[in-house]
């Protein structure tokens, strides 16, 4: 068998069952290669290389027995090495969010995401790095260091998710689970060639996530291939008695249509936004996009151009809302009940001091831009006027979906993920605007609360990935499996892999 | 239209947040450019339209308010930083320090 580390997920999954390898083969194999690459990439904030070893035992042995017996375990993922970012809390692993303000915090709880996976046989085998509290496009914003991306290590690998998809990408694991409130798993995965999933809001329950912009957030999948993703979003999603946000709708089964002839996509109509393909988007970026919206085509789907008009004002909607939701959740980060302290004379003062010392600048940014945006004499103006202009962008994609207008409906919109491909680290240097505009593909579904799929479709002349992104009604992911895996039964983008 | 410094320094205190001269002056630039931005918002005509507070039609089922079994007291105190008899400690609130 070649490198156990180039495995996808689907293939480690059928060798550990088949006893071609161990889950503590793969666990070491995984670990050797993290070890090797860490110097030069930092994906990780967190190792669990014990705890990791003894349940790729546990796993091994249990594995041992069905063999024997000749049955199927029950549990999907038995064996299965996966990366957590650290904005989820798995029970007894430090959870910082990238942040100085949660150092040596030791979670006492599993987020609901990361136990139905574990449950499902997966074995932890640490945290991944992150923007401060998920808030940046690059990692750069961690307090402990940049992510490097691995398709040049002088690039960012884009974020918040940055070290889940650095590690996917670098095979140093098969898959990771990052979040997603304003493109922070589908960036990252489109800067280092991965697949990565944005689920429809309130579909993967948030309990144990740390929040940031709660009516945005979403927790999501990265992994090598489509199918990969949905295997892991299968188990995650669904009703949460922990997360009274989550849907209660059945999770949408997913069917890879099967090869009986038929071209895989027909039947199936493709939105192109025009507001997507304007002034200062990269050519490769486009030609990229263009070129496999031509592959799904020739996949039997059709393609149309439609027109999302409210488009541009996601951004200012998004540095709204987020901002002002952000400003509420990090009120608990004060000194008093976890994290680090700053001692004081008064607790107002430790207040002040424990925030205004452990919290970045990113993050103290975002948390005066809310703060402000919610303050008496500005909140009908900022907050208030934020919240209608979501609407309009809701109903963008609600009447581009909706089946009774004959000349806009499709059943996806198929767009660029970020207007360029990774960007050099301290290309934005202390211009946060220019950051923000990192995320003017991204934010909408967000804001619109449907799903997105990035996954590679290319690479541009400097050799570093070019993603595109799928979205669909809300609950139909199963729409957006279909058509990225069709797409990567037929390229191999998917498959390259960075040389380290 | 700038923030002036005593804008910054009103936001500042009621986010809590100690600030620096430096980062006071630097965040009054920093957050005006991105206020600048945002007021395009100010261009749309959103009179009849009603603001987004849940991107999903209809409430999520509520749970049965019943009390259940949840962290101990124990397990909520390992991570503060400072306790004392059961209970996480604080200045006094009460007392003025002259």
């Amino acid at each position: 068998m070649s490198d156990l580390t180039d495995l996808t997920l689907t293939q480690a999954i059928v060798a550990l069952h088949k006893g071609e390898t161990s889950s503590r083969e793969l666990t070491r194999a995984c670990l050797a290669r993290i070890e090797r690459l860490e110097p030069s990439l930092h994906a990780f904030l967190y190792l669990a290389a014990e705890s990791a070893l003894a349940q790729a035992d546990a796993a091994d042995r249990e594995l041992a027995v069905l063999r024997k017996a000749n049955s199927q375990s029950t549990k999907p993922l038995l064996g299965v090495p996966l990366a957590i970012k650290d904005v989820l809390t798995v029970e007894g692993l430090p959870c910082t969010a990238g942040s100085k303000i949660l150092e040596g915090f030791i979670p006492p709880f599993t987020a609901t995401a990361v136990r139905r996976l574990q449950e499902a046989g997966a074995i932890v085998i640490g945290k991944t790095n992150t923007d401060e509290f998920a808030m940046g496009s690059s990692t750069e914003n961690s307090a402990y260091g940049v992510t490097h991306n691995p398709w040049d290590t002088s690039r960012v690998p884009g974020g918040s998710s940055g070290g889940s998809a650095a590690a996917v990408a670098a095979r140093l694991i098969p898959a990771a689970l990052g979040t997603d409130t304003g493109g922070s798993v589908r960036q990252p995965a489109s800067f280092c060639g991965v697949t990565g999933l944005k689920p429809t809001y309130g579909r993967v329950s948030r309990y144990g996530l740390v929040a940031y912009g709660s009516s945005l957030d979403c927790v999501g999948v990265l992994a090598r291939t489509a199918e990969d993703v949905a295997i892991l979003y299968t188990i995650m999603a669904g009703r949460d008695p922990l997360d009274a946000t989550t849907a209660g709708a059945p999770v949408s089964k997913i069917e890879f249509v099967g090869a009986d002839g038929r071209p895989p996509l027909r039947g199936l109509r493709i939105g192109i936004p025009r507001e997507y393909f304007v002034r200062g988007i990269q050519a490769e970026v486009e030609a990229g996009v263009r070129q496999a919206v031509s592959v799904l085509e020739g996949l039997g789907a059709e393609v149309r151009e439609i027109s999302l008009p409210h488009t541009e004002y996601a951004l200012p909607v998004y540095y709204i809302l987020a901002p002002a939701e952000a400003s509420a959740n990090l009120a608990r980060y004060d000194g008093i009940r976890y994290g680090p302290r700053i001692q004081a004379e008064s607790m107002w003062d430790i207040f002040y001091c424990t925030r205004g010392r452990k919290f970045g600048a990113e993050v103290e940014r975002r948390i005066m831009l809310g703060t402000y945006a919610l303050s008496a004499g500005y909140y009908d103006a900022y907050y208030g006027q934020a919240q209608k202009v979501r609407t309009l962008i809701k109903r963008d994609f609600e009447q581009a979906f909706e089946p009774s207008r004959c000349c806009a409906q499709v059943d996806a919109i198929a767009a660029p993920v970020a207007p360029t491909t990774a960007f050099p680290i301290g290309a934005h240097g202390d211009d946060p605007l220019a950051m923000y505009l990192e995320d003017v593909f991204t934010l909408p579904a967000n804001l619109a609360g449907v799903p997105g799929l990035a996954f590679p479709v290319g690479f541009d002349g400097a050799g570093l990935p070019v993603g595109m992104q799928l979205m669909v009604p809300h609950f139909r992911e199963d729409v957006l499996f279909r058509m990225a895996r069709a797409y990567q039964q037929v390229t191999d983008w998917h498959m390259r892999a960075p040389s380290l | 239209m700038p923030l002036s410094l005593e804008e910054v320094e009103h936001i500042a205190t009621l986010a809590r947040l100690e600030l620096s001269v430096e980062e006071k002056a630097r965040y009054r630039q920093q957050l005006s450019a991105i206020l600048d931005y945002i007021r395009k918002l100010q261009e749309l005509d959103t009179t009849d339209i009603p603001p987004t507070s849940s991107v999903l039609s209809g409430a999520g089922p509520l749970r049965a308010d019943e009390s259940r079994p949840g962290l101990s007291r124990e397990a909520l105190l390992e991570n503060a930083p400072e306790v004392e008899r059961g209970q996480f400690k604080i200045p006094p609130v009460f007392e003025s320090h002259v």
